[in-house]
């Protein structure tokens, strides 16, 4: 840049990198068209290593817990210790595989018990990587017919939207973001109104008139009039309530752990979806086996191993009681 | 970008560092994939910002404002690209580049390599970042946002600790 001084040159550089930057932010706005083709490229950049360091950690885990962690025992005495090792690690192994079991029966349980819906387990391989926006990416893309819209929840409950498919990830928006939202009603009063986040760890109920009356501790669960989540799917719980004007500020602890989600379920249809009530209630209680009941599922199957298993079906009446284990059979509303 | 360079019409006694070839790629790549990663596991490090915490010591390590700047920006797109649909592209990408320009023009005035110096700088970078974001999101987005909250004050103290421990460890990949 001839003409200008050497040290004024850095800073005409940093306007117009910023000026560049912010006419990208306009472009977005103006076309809605957030930038794709970059995200595809760095999506598509970071998902391998992302897949992999999810397998490594697994591993590492897994050899942590099956090995290191017992090493320390070793030193008091070498016969003891043989058979210390071993029989620790033998429990080791049961335990992480009866808690992994546990959680996997959840899942299959579900699915059983709600054969009329079509879903899919997926892995949550990565999170967002700032604290702007609430997202997790999952191990399952376009590739699974997973499309954008799609409801993921846990046998717990509802867990957010899928907002971006690529071919082998996807990303959802969980419903802790700002921009998330959901048809909702209160369980006991049938109340509808919507729930939203508030980009902080509880949810936020919003247009409930002061007359109302809404109790601390009753369950808030899905309409379906946002014909993303079938009706009835537990949301979350109300843990606080405060007059407003016009309306109450009521905040909702999510029933899902959305700060630990590990495995998720993503129905596979945009269409409307109906859910046995009864059905629903029994599955979100804990895993039916529990610790140390035999399970149906190998422990070393992945969640969407599981799930993926069970292809896709078509929305249907289909009471079928999955076994004794599983919660209940699903029956036509 | 990894040679060295001088800083003329500067102060000469400030010293800049050079670093093994591969080793700014290196890092900003794994910090990126640390930030995606990790808090699948352990949800309460989502408040470190590795991504951030390298822009500010390749800033203040190269010293040059140009160098500093451009890979803020880098690094800020990137970690647009991976924060999902609902952050625009520029979001994170004008906050760094703005942080990396002050860092590498700060860098080149001051002696940033004690703790002390280090803490309170990504205090007040950490600090600044999530004022320029929050700028962005009200004048440039339209979006709300608090301007204050104690989870903030603590993410700041917590990356402050954290810069402490890992530009110690990223001076290893310095060039002797």
């Amino acid at each position: 840049m001839p003409g200008i001084p050497s040290r004024h040159k850095s800073i005409f550089l940093l306007a117009g990198v910023v000026l560049l930057q912010i006419l990208l932010l306009a472009l977005q706005i103006k076309r809605d068209s957030q930038g794709r083709l970059i995200r595809v490229w760095t999506v598509g950049a970071f998902s391998p290593f992302e897949r992999a360091g999810n397998h490594g950690i697994g591993h590492l885990r897994e050899t942590w817990r099956h090995y290191f962690a017992l090493q320390n025992t070793s030193r008091e005495n070498e016969q003891l210790r043989r058979e210390n090792d071993e029989l620790k690690m033998q429990v080791n192994q049961l335990q992480s595989k009866a808690t992994e079991a546990d959680r996997l029966a959840l899942l299959l349980n579900f699915h059983k018990s709600h054969e009329n819906v079509p879903m899919l387990g997926a892995r949550v391989i990565a999170t967002s990587a700032g604290t702007a926006s609430a997202t997790i990416m999952l191990d399952r893309g376009s590739k699974d017919h997973i499309k954008k819209n799609m409801g993921v929840i846990t046998p717990e409950g509802v867990v957010g939207k899928v907002v971006e498919v690529y071919d082998n990830t996807s990303e959802v928006l969980l419903l802790t973001d700002k921009d998330s939202g959901v048809g909702a009603m209160l369980s006991n009063s049938r109340k509808q109104s919507p729930v939203g986040g508030a980009g902080e760890p509880l949810l936020v109920m919003k247009y409930v008139a002061n007359d109302d009356v809404v109790n601390v501790g009753e369950r808030v669960v899905t309409s379906g009039m946002d014909k993303i989540f079938p009706r009835d799917l537990p949301i979350g719980t109300i843990t606080e309530i405060k007059p407003g004007n016009p309306f109450k500020s009521i905040r909702i602890r999510p029933s899902a752990d959305l700060e630990r989600l590990e495995e998720v379920i993503v129905l596979l249809t945009l269409q409307p979806l109906l859910l046995n009530k009864e059905a629903e209630t029994e599955t979100a209680k804990p895993a039916a086996g529990g610790p140390g009941k035999p399970v149906t599922e190998s422990p070393k199957s992945s969640a969407s191993e599981t799930a993926a298993k069970s292809a896709p079906a078509p929305i249907a009446p289909a009471p079928v009681p999955a076994s004794a284990d599983s919660a209940a059979a699903v029956k036509p509303e | 970008m990894n040679d060295a360079f001088d800083i003329r019409n500067m102060e000469s006694h400030i010293e800049v560092h050079k670093f093994r070839g591969g080793a700014i790629v290196g890092a900003t790549l794994l910090a990126l994939m640390f930030q995606a990663f990790v808090p699948v596991y352990f949800a309460k490090a989502a408040m470190i910002d590795l991504p951030l915490l390298i822009t500010i010591y390749f800033g203040l390590s190269r010293r040059n404002p140009s160098t500093g700047l451009l890979l803020g920006m880098v690094i800020g797109l990137l970690q647009d690209s991976l924060s999902g649909p609902t952050v625009p592209l520029g979001l994170y990408g004008i906050a760094k580049t703005v942080i990396g320009y002050l860092a590498s023009s700060i860098g080149a005035r001051l002696d940033t390599e004690h703790p002390a110096a280090r803490f309170a700088l990504t205090i007040i970078f950490f600090g600044l970042h999530q004022g320029i974001v929050l700028l962005t999101r009200r004048i440039l987005l339209a979006q709300s946002s608090v301007w204050f909250t104690m989870h903030l004050a603590a993410a700041a103290v917590v990356n402050a600790i954290v810069a402490v421990f890992l530009f110690a460890l990223l001076d290893h990949l310095r060039k002797s």
